[in-house]
This record gives structure tokens, C-alpha cells and sequence, in this order.
């Protein structure tokens, strides 16, 4: 069970699985997400589900390699079983017919926000997409994205494709031509997220964002992952993962992700090292 | 086990009472403290025997009343004291199936042990140790007495959650024929057995173990299948082909205290403590790769048995200071005396009457100190313990880096939740009828242990999964004979 399918690299450091898991595939609705572990040793790796398909019976998953864990995934052939794939979790996102959306994707982000924009233009609604990242490479999905949008709108950090500048300069832009939108939907990193809601929140235009906060179990039961939203405490795991921007304290939740900085450097400095030693040991065999 | 032994002579009642309760062998704490490894290191096959010779074999024993699976306890410590230590376990496994399990973590002090007759002058019978003793030998010895199953009925049932009440209930299920699949949401089997109770106090090898013998009998195990989510119970039973369903899903929910500061870094519940270390085993991190927090000084909030797991943790992860902050007295703690006792071992610094007010953090979130205050008891509350009520200005500071709240669990709602009509209680909990063994609201639908209860003991949980292993068994004989229909819920498509 959960054995990788396919796999290809579609940015640098951005890796798209095929994972079998014909349960999940069935279940899955858009804002949803699985709890992932490699192997007996593993952490427990919550990722969006970035599209299923009920009939073939597999997930796909879209990973940046950041940390140990994700870079061990990366390096996994097709044909690896996972050890445990859980899910869907989370509840899923409110579609309906809102109009005029307009779907904001920062860099990871993008991944998340592709089966809601595909829902939400399913739906009825006119969808314009303003993705974003570091530079050309990292604007990941643009394809998939394009497939679910009447109208789609770039930024890089460096100017090397679109414009330059941040995504919510697009969104400044775009709402300054042709007034409020009917719904906003942020999702990147958090940073982005809190300047988007910054924005919109001037504009009262609703916002949803989804958050990414560190979890264990994603089923409620540790509460890792709490987060200030309208100044009540939160579970991201089965409250959200998504919420409404203009709620939530996104400051708290910048300082959180920032909880396990040392021992994430010692996983991935050990791992690479390891990594490192095994190349050689291939390469003298 | 194969090699015969010598049993010791049945003594006269006077001479069994002269011989003292012997004393559990324990890692010295010193050293425990430094290790995770179990700190009870068991009986000897003398102590045991020596320990079974104190039986007063009552005419009408009280220790079986007081134990919720009814072991016939008298027969069983009787061939201890014979030597038979299969036959002892055997005994046990007529009524409880996880002995090794329950041998350690049962509070027996509050159950067998305290009702029997030689607590009046002397001190019980080890009723729990050896319980341990015979299991722990069974298990080493590799010759295991499996029970024997009814021919398959051709019904299957579907247990949530695979803690002491799932697994039980499972057990007792698969042994009247019926075939049974547990559910389980976590990618381990055991729920709070894996995840909450540290590795020191009960070894997972055990759990895991007892999980084993459970396959053997045919019980099949999905686990990192969450109920609610992956399938919904309706589709369990019109789907999958289920013909009961038993919510074994606990207590999972963790409580905060919602003072100023719990968002701060390195403020957790003891749920995510607990399975940062136990479950993802945390605490051989990078060898794991899920670390966990804990500081130089760390606070544990709460005085109950999870509370004292949670303090032994920190100690054992090299916090310097561990200290227990508490509202009540030692008197009102929650905590079974041996996990007290064995805590105040083990360096643990305790604030009684102490309750936490707020929580102080830096700049960069993670949490610096508390603000405590001093409380005396006063008149007794409806829970019959004297309430705690604030000493004015007696407040005060202390500086901390780890809190770690251990003040309750909740049943987790979400499987609940995506079940709709089952009956709950305004704590969450799934109401039941004792009367027919265990039944929902929902026909087919059965519950027990801690999602009945709320946060309460392995035992009691196993006990109520037997319970309804008989209700279930019931209804299935209904089923058969078109007395009874499943449940069923409107269309979702009207």
C-alpha cells in the first residue's frame, strides 16, 4: 500500500508524487490534507493534497525538499511504499458560486490553492490567479493552475518573469483597477499570508487563508499545531487548515513554525552528512 | 516454564500473615532517571511464590469483586504458590486478556488490593506483581496459550480505536467467531497504551506483543485509518459490510488552562509531550526524527497519573528542574500513591497548593517564567475535596523554559461528530445504556471506556469493552434473526 507511482522534479527542489492511496483519493475534498510517514523511524509529515483521482485511485502530493524528512522523500524511487499515508484530514474548504475570486499562491503555496481553484472555478466562479515566488523556477504549477483560471497574473522577487515585486502588489493592483473582489484565497508562506490579509482587511474584501503550523497527530489530539484566531485558541489539524485571514494572529504563528529551527538544522546537517558518505562509498564500490 | 518447579507448602493462616509483602526489585533512582528503561524489575520465581503464600484463600474473596474483569484472583495466586505458573496465567486469561499489561499500570491499591483482608492488619497480597510475574513469564517462555475460537458466524464487526477497551472488546469478539477489524487513526497500535504511557512504566514491546497475539487470532488491524474522515461509520456498515461498530476512541482531546501566555513556545499539552516521547520516541532523537522541547526547567500543571508521567519524562530528558504546580494538596492529587511516590523519587519538586496564573514569554515567543499563586483549601466542593481558594498577594514568580499541561483529556469529537445521531452528553461523551450492555443511541452502535466515562483507567476501559463484546454479541443474534436492522441515515444527496 502507498507505494509511490510516479514522481518527477517540476522546479528545482519541488518534487510531484503519485502515491497510491484509492481510500483517500475517494474522500478527498478540496483544503485537505495527509499526515505522511517514510519509515519506522519517520516524523509525521503533514502535506495538502494538491489533486486525487478517485478512480485511479491515487493522491498527489507536491513537496519542497526544506528539512530532512522532505529531502529523504525526494531521494525515495517510484515503487517505494510509504509506511502510513492518513487522510483526509482537515476540513475541507466552503465552495460555493462567491463571484469574483481571486487566488493568491506564494512559492509551496501553490500546491495547496490548485484543486481549490479548480473547485471553486468548478463552482462557477470567475478566477483570477496571482502566483508568485523567488524566482521564474519557483512560480511552480503555472500549467495546472492556467487549466483552472479565467485570468493569471505572476511576480518574481528577482523580475525574472512577470512582474517584480510580491504577489500583494498584484492583489494591490488588481484591486485598485477593477475594485473588490467577491473572495480572496492566500497560501504560501506566512509572511505572505499576513501582508495579503493586511491588504484586504483595508479593502473588506474576505479572505481565507491556510495555515501550516507544526503538527504531530492531525486529528486533534496534541494540539501542537494551535493557532489565535479571533483571539480564541485553534487546532489548524481539524479546526482549519484554513481560516479566515483577517482572524488570524499571524505574528504568533510566524514565531511557532520557528519552534524546532536548531533540532531541523541537526536532522538535516546529520542526514546530509550521512548522505554525503554513502555517495562516496557508492562511488569507491 | 517447561522445567518443572518446586511449589512451597500451603502454610498455616497464622504463618502465611507473618510473612512480609515482598517488595517490588526497582532501578535505584539515580540511575532511573538517566534511562527509559522499565524502573519495576519483577519478581523472582521465589518472590513470587514466597508473595502467593500470603493468600489467606478467603471463602469469599473480596479482591474478586473489586476487580472490573472479575479474575478468579484466589485460584490464580493459589498456583503461583504451587508452582504452576501456565496454569496461573491461563486462570488470568479466562477473564482479562492483556495481563502483562494490566500486572503494571491496573491501580490495584484502589481495587483487588485494598478490599483484601490482610490490608486490615498487614499489608495485600501483591495481587498486581504477580499478575505481572506469570505473564512477564509467559510471554519470555515463547509458549503461548491461545485462546480458542468459535467457528467463524460470518459477521463482521469494526472496532475504533485500538486502546485497552478496542483491544479488548476485539479479543473477546473474535474468540465467539465473529471477525473483527480494529480501525486505528495513529500508524501504532495500542492508542494511549503506545502513545501516553511512557516506555519506563509499561514497555512497548508488550503492547506490541499482545497486538501480535491478537492477529494470531485473526483480528485484522487497519491502522492510520481515521474514522470520521477516511470512511464514516454509515459507510462502514453500508459500504464496507460491517454489521456493529464499537467507539473504543478514548480520551484524546487535551484541556489548556487558557491563561495569558499558552501560545507561547515550549507551552504543550501532555498529550503532545507524551507523543512527541513515547509514540515518535522523541527521546532518541536524531536517531527519531521527531524531536521534542524540554528545557532546563520545566513545569508540569496537573497531578494526576498523566501529570506524573510527564514530570518522570522531563527528568529523564535531562531537564535539570522539574516542578509539579498544583492546586490542591498532596492529599487531593489524582495520582495513583505508587507514581507519587515513585515521582518524589526521583528529584521531582513539588508545589502544592500552587496555581498557575500566567505564562511570560520573550520577544521571540518562547516561554521565559510563570506567574504562581498560593492557595489554601477551603470548604470541601461538590467533588467532595476541599476547594482551592486564592491567598491574596501571595503571588510570585519563577522562571521556567517548558510547560507541559496535564490538567485532562476530553473524548476527541471527531469521530463523533461525523456520525450523526449518536447521542453524546454535554461533556462529549458517547451516553450508553448498561442494561444492554454497552448500546448507543444508534442501532448496532456500541461504546466504551474513556469516551463513555471520560479520562478514567486501562482497566475500567477493558472492562467496558468486554462488556460489550456481550452486547454486540447480543445484537448480532438479533441481526440474524431479523429482530434488528442497522442503522440507517438520510441520503446525503436529497
Amino acid at each position: 500500500m502507498f507505494a509511490i507511482t510516479r514522481k518527477e522534479e517540476i522546479a528545482p527542489k519541488f518534487w510531484r508524487f503519485l502515491v497510491q492511496a484509492p481510500e483517500i483519493a475517494r474522500k478527498h475534498r478540496a483544503g485537505q490534507f495527509v499526515i505522511i510517514l517514510l519509515d519506522g523511524h519517520g516524523e509525521r509529515i503533514p502535506l495538502t493534497i494538491a489533486a486525487s483521482d478517485p478512480v485511479g485511485g491515487t493522491i498527489t502530493l507536491v513537496v519542497q525538499e526544506v528539512g530532512k524528512s522532505t529531502m529523504q522523500l525526494s531521494a525515495l524511487p517510484v515503487g517505494t511504499e510509504l509506511l502510513s499515508v492518513i487522510g483526509p484530514l482537515g476540513t475541507p474548504t466552503h465552495i460555493e458560486k462567491f463571484g469574483t475570486v481571486v487566488c493568491v499562491g506564494g512559492g509551496a503555496g501553490i500546491a495547496p490553492l490548485l484543486p481549490i481553484a479548480a473547485a471553486l472555478k468548478a463552482a462557477g466562479n470567475q478566477v483570477i490567479s496571482i502566483l508568485g515566488g523567488r524566482n521564474k523556477d519557483l512560480v511552480i504549477l503555472r500549467d495546472e493552475m492556467a487549466a483552472s483560471s479565467d485570468e493569471m497574473f505572476f511576480t518574481t522577487d528577482d523580475g525574472s518573469f512577470g512582474r517584480k515585486g510580491f504577489v500583494s502588489h498584484a492583489l494591490a493592483d488588481l484591486i485598485a483597477e477593477r475594485g473588490k473582489p467577491d473572495l480572496v484565497v492566500a497560501i504560501g508562506p506566512a509572511i505572505m499570508m499576513k501582508v495579503v490579509a493586511d491588504l484586504t482587511r483595508k479593502h473588506e474584501v474576505k479572505t481565507l487563508c491556510s495555515l501550516n503550523s507544526i503538527m504531530i497527530d492531525g486529528t486533534g489530539m496534541c494540539g501542537c499545531c494551535r493557532v489565535t484566531v479571533g483571539g480564541s485558541s485553534k487546532f489548524v489539524c481539524v479546526d482549519g487548515p484554513e481560516f479566515d485571514a483577517h482572524q488570524v494572529d499571524f505574528d504568533i504563528l510566524i514565531k511557532r513554525l520557528r519552534a524546532y529551527l536548531p533540532e531541523e538544522q541537526v536532522a538535516r546537517e546529520r542526514y546530509m552528512a550521512d548522505h554525503a558518505c554513502r555517495a562516496l562509498e557508492g562511488a569507491r564500490a | 516454564m517447561t522445567e518443572p518447579i518446586q511449589g512451597l507448602p500451603e502454610l498455616a493462616k497464622k504463618d502465611r500473615m507473618k510473612i512480609p509483602r515482598h517488595p517490588m526489585p526497582e532501578q535505584e533512582p539515580l540511575h532511573r532517571v538517566k534511562n527509559f528503561a522499565e524502573v519495576a524489575l519483577g519478581y523472582t520465581a521465589e518472590a513470587a511464590m514466597q508473595e502467593a503464600q500470603r493468600c489467606l484463600q478467603c471463602d469469599k474473596p473480596l479482591c474478586v469483586a473489586g476487580c472490573p474483569v472479575e479474575i478468579d484472583i484466589p485460584a490464580f495466586v493459589d498456583l503461583i504458590r504451587q508452582g504452576d505458573f501456565k496454569g496461573a496465567v491461563s486462570k488470568i486469561k479466562e477473564t482479562n486478556t492483556l495481563p502483562a499489561i494490566c500486572g503494571r499500570v491496573c491501580p490495584q491499591e484502589d481495587q483487588c488490593e485494598v478490599v483484601c483482608v490482610l490490608t486490615k492488619k498487614f499489608t495485600p497480597v501483591a495481587i498486581g506483581r504477580l499478575e505481572r510475574y506469570v505473564a512477564d513469564l509467559e510471554r519470555a517462555s515463547g509458549e503461548i496459550d491461545m485462546p480458542e475460537c468459535a467457528p467463524p458466524t460470518g459477521h463482521r464487526v469494526a472496532i475504533i480505536g485500538s486502546g485497552p477497551a478496542g483491544l479488548a472488546c476485539a479479543a473477546d469478539l473474535q474468540k465467539r467467531g465473529h471477525q473483527v477489524t480494529i480501525f486505528e487513526a495513529l500508524h501504532k497500535t495500542g492508542g494511549v497504551l503506545v502513545y501516553g504511557i511512557p516506555e519506563f512504566r509499561l514497555p512497548k514491546e508488550i503492547v506490541d506483543y499482545e497486538v501480535e497475539n491478537l492477529k494470531r487470532m485473526g483480528v485484522e488491524i487497519r491502522t492510520g485509518f481515521v474514522v470520521g474522515k477516511t470512511a464514516t461509520v454509515e459507510e462502514l456498515f453500508h459500504e464496507s459490510g460491517f454489521d456493529a461498530v464499537f467507539f473504543g476512541t478514548g480520551a484524546g482531546l487535551p484541556s489548556f488552562m487558557n491563561i495569558p501566555g499558552e501560545h507561547y513556545i515550549g507551552v504543550q499539552s501532555a498529550n503532545e509531550f507524551l507523543t512527541r516521547v513515547n509514540l515518535m520516541k522523541a527521546y532518541e532523537f536524531p536517531s527519531y526524527d521527531t524531536p521534542v522541547r524540554t528545557g532546563k526547567r520545566v513545569a508540569v500543571i496537573g497531578s494526576g497519573n498523566v501529570a506524573m508521567d510527564c514530570l518522570r519524562c522531563a527528568k529523564r530528558l535531562g531537564a535539570q528542574e522539574v516542578i509539579c504546580v498544583y492546586r490542591r494538596t498532596r492529599a487531593e492529587s489524582p495520582a495513583r500513591k505508587e507514581e507519587l511516590e515513585r515521582a518524589e523519587e526521583e528529584f521531582i519538586d513539588f508545589r502544592w497548593l500552587s496555581a498557575p496564573l500566567e505564562i511570560y514569554g520573550n520577544d521571540e515567543g518562547f516561554v521565559t517564567g510563570m506567574k504562581i499563586q498560593r492557595m489554601e483549601l477551603g470548604e470541601p466542593d461538590a467533588s467532595g475535596r476541599r476547594r482551592p481558594v486564592p491567598i491574596a498577594g501571595s503571588e510570585y514568580d519563577i522562571g521556567i523554559d517548558t510547560v507541559v499541561v496535564a490538567i485532562g483529556q476530553s473524548p476527541n469529537p471527531l469521530a463523533t461528530r461525523a456520525t450523526p445521531g449518536l447521542e453524546l452528553n454535554r461533556h462529549g461523551c458517547i451516553v450508553v445504556d448498561q442494561q444492554t450492555m454497552m448500546s448507543t443511541s444508534l442501532p448496532g452502535v456500541f461504546a466504551g471506556g474513556d469516551v463513555v466515562t471520560g479520562a478514567a483507567t486501562v482497566i475500567l476501559a477493558m472492562g467496558a469493552g468486554k462488556q460489550a463484546a456481550r452486547g454486540i454479541h447480543d445484537w448480532l443474534g438479533r441481526l440474524e434473526r431479523g429482530e434488528a436492522t442497522k442503522p440507517t441515515w438520510p441520503s446525503k444527496s436529497a
